[in-house]
């Protein structure tokens, strides 16, 4: 305990004297999340759509001329068969078809449930994602006005339906709600995973780590000591991430602060694990950076940012999903925005606690004090 | 417990074909200031690892303190310190916090750590410095701090790799008169350099040639036996055969 006391000091008083790495944990992050949603503010606007209505009621309609009306939709082709809207998709032509199946105005009348499908042209990935999500919004929206129509004035009144309604997804369609809490991820991501793998293996290059492993020093106490420091680090960095989309975007999480807390601190485990091994398997730090630059930007790319997870081909599904990112992501995503509750996130906690036990168990496994 | 302070007997290291430590034998005794010499690329540093529990041997058998190489490094490591040729106290933290960090990690109290502190500090007279980062610290200083620092908890042998490498040759005098106080105090020294006035320094020397150990007694014997006015030609001598080139 006494140990692992020494060492916390020690890591401290190192992190907050070293004036190149303060900027780096504390300012650079803070600044690209005011930067980075405006800069990569795709255009989500005249996202082209094909429909294929099968149904053509009066609803089918209404539905597809709301969604016209949004904005962000360009009706480039109403068909009734699914072939030529696929064929728009590969003339790029269209980046979304809508496929309203038949009978879908009896359904919704009948069981208040509109099923429509959605196929997004994967290419223009971004476009693509965003697009599904906005339609889902908008469906979600219009599914919503047509229950308050049909249902009986008084339960209406009672507003249960809209209170329920009016919480899910992104009902202002406001960019920065999607992307911010996203981009927050992903930069206590590269602090954590960056930091904690450099600061290992420059204790390697200067050759401290050699002064350490011939003292009393224990493994894990080595180990937990240094990871304490940057997860706490992690946990400030989101924390004041958060305030920023709070004050600056006006994001405001919609579900448990306790629950997202809780699922940061098993990712940042996971995460530091991750960074360690990284560092176990590194001599320089040049060498550490170029292996956690060549993940993170895997991580990046495959975490459905950018990239819709569902949009993507089944072999990256399977790569998106082996990456703790993705479901941190996910996860943030519902709960500042949909205000999920830890049964609907079971899986992801799963997953997650798995990484963290598999990353960490590898690194302290591959960590040596007698070569 | 042996008598010895370390037992090496046929102690190898290989890196693949490389053969950096070739079977070397010796003992060093309890209380004794024993130079390891040799010239560079050698393999003392190699096989100075072993010993420490830093690195397993290929084959041989040693006991440091008692205890096994290949078994017991983590009691080795208990009750050795060890100075690597690298400096190795962290520049970011101040005299004293290094003091602490390294003397806590061995298990010495707050009082302790305090008093063995402000003796280390008078004694190297440091007092004016002890709020400084140890990285402003001329090298010299450096280098006595480390020494210190390493011998903190009173460990049964300390094992220094070139301490005294680049320092000037007041401070390597002074650097000396450290060894004799903690060889003094019953701590047995295991010391590499390349530096011939200090072999004369030691009890007894080992010349390392090519990963083998080549000749091992007292300054004046090894001078006898090669017919030598001075370390410097016996070292010479015996460096003239090595096959190895220096890296
Ligand atoms: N991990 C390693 N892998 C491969 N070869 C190594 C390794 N460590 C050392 N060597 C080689 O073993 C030989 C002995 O190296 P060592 O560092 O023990 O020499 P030394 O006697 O300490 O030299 P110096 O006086 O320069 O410190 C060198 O040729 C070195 O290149
Ligand atoms: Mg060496």
């Amino acid at each position: 305990m006494r140990t692992l006391r020494l060492l916390l000091e020690k890591e401290f008083r190192q992190i907050f004297r070293d004036k190149g790495l303060l900027p780096i944990i504390f300012i650079m992050p803070m600044v690209q999340l005011l930067i980075m949603p405006l800069a990569a503010n795709f255009d989500v606007k005249n996202i082209n759509l094909a429909v294929v209505d099968r149904d053509h009621s009066t609803y089918t309609q209404q539905m597809v001329s709301k969604i016209a009306s949004s904005g962000y939709f360009r009706i480039t082709g109403y068909y009734t068969d699914y072939a030529p809207a696929l064929h728009q998709i590969e003339r790029e032509k269209a980046d979304i078809i809508l496929e309203i199946p038949a009978h879908f105005e009896t359904d919704l009348v009948r069981e208040s449930k509109a099923s429509v499908y959605v196929a997004a042209d994967a290419i223009n990935g971004t476009k693509a994602g965003l697009g599904s999500a906005y339609l889902n919004t908008i469906l979600g929206d219009f599914n919503n006005e047509i229950r308050m129509k049909w249902l009986p004035a008084k339960m209406a009144a009672a507003g249960t339906v809209d209170v329920t309604y009016s919480n899910w997804f992104n009902p202002e369609m406001n960019y920065h709600l999607y992307m911010v809490p996203g981009i927050l991820v992903l930069l206590v991501t590269m602090v954590g995973g960056f930091v904690a793998a450099l600061n290992i293996v420059k204790e390697k290059e200067i050759g401290t780590i050699e002064q350490i492993n011939v003292t009393p020093i224990k493994k894990w106490q080595f180990i937990i000591g240094k990871m304490i420091p940057f997860w706490v680090i992690g946990m400030v960095d989101f924390t004041i991430g958060l305030l920023l989309a709070r004050y600056v975007y006006g994001v405001i999480p919609v579900g448990s602060l306790l629950l997202l807390y809780s699922f940061l601190a098993i990712y940042l485990v996971a995460l530091l694990g991750f960074g360690l091994l990284i560092s176990t398997y590194s001599d320089n730090q040049l060498q550490a950076m170029f292996v956690a630059f060549f993940f993170i930007m895997i991580f990046m790319l495959m975490s459905g940012l950018f990239v819709s997870v569902d949009n993507m081909p089944s072999w990256a599904k399977v790569i998106a999903k082996l990456t703790p990112v993705t479901h941190f992501i996910d996860v943030v995503r519902m709960i500042v925005l949909k205000g999920s509750r830890f049964s609907d996130i079971k899986m992801q906690f799963l997953y997650e606690i798995a990484f963290a036990v598999v990353l960490n168990g590898w690194a302290i496994l591959n960590y040596r004090k007698t070569a | 417990m042996s008598e010895k302070a370390i037992v090496c007997k046929d102690l190898t290291k290989r890196f693949g074909d490389f053969v950096a430590v070739n079977h070397i034998s010796f003992d060093v005794d309890k209380g004794e200031i024993f130079g390891f010499l040799g010239a560079n690329g050698a393999g003392k540093t190699t096989a100075m690892r072993m010993l420490c529990g830093l690195s397993y041997p290929t084959s041989g058998e040693a006991t440091v303190a008692g205890y096994n190489v290949f078994k017991q490094q983590e009691a080795i490591k208990r009750n050795i310190g060890y100075m690597s040729q690298k400096f190795s106290l962290y520049e970011s933290l101040t005299v004293r916090e290094n003091i602490r960090f390294y003397g806590g990690v061995y298990g010495l109290s707050d009082k302790q750590l305090k008093e063995k502190g402000d003796e280390l500090i008078t004694k190297l007279g440091l007092e004016k410095e002890a709020k400084m980062m140890v990285g402003s610290l001329p090298l010299g200083w450096k280098q006595k701090l480390a020494f210190s620092v390493a011998i903190i908890h009173q460990p049964r042998i300390v094992f220094l790799d070139e301490p005294t490498g680049g320092v000037d040759p007041v401070t390597r005098r002074q650097f000396w008169d450290l060894i004799y106080d903690a060889a003094a105090n019953g701590i047995t020294v295991f010391v590499t350099t390349h530096y011939m006035d200090e072999a004369e320094y030691c009890n007894r020397i080992s010349i390392m040639v090519d990963g083998r150990i080549d000749a091992l007694d007292s300054p004046a014997n090894l001078k006898k036996q090669y017919d030598a006015a001075s370390m410097n030609e016996v070292f010479y001598a015996l460096a003239r055969t090595a096959k190895r080139s220096a890296d």
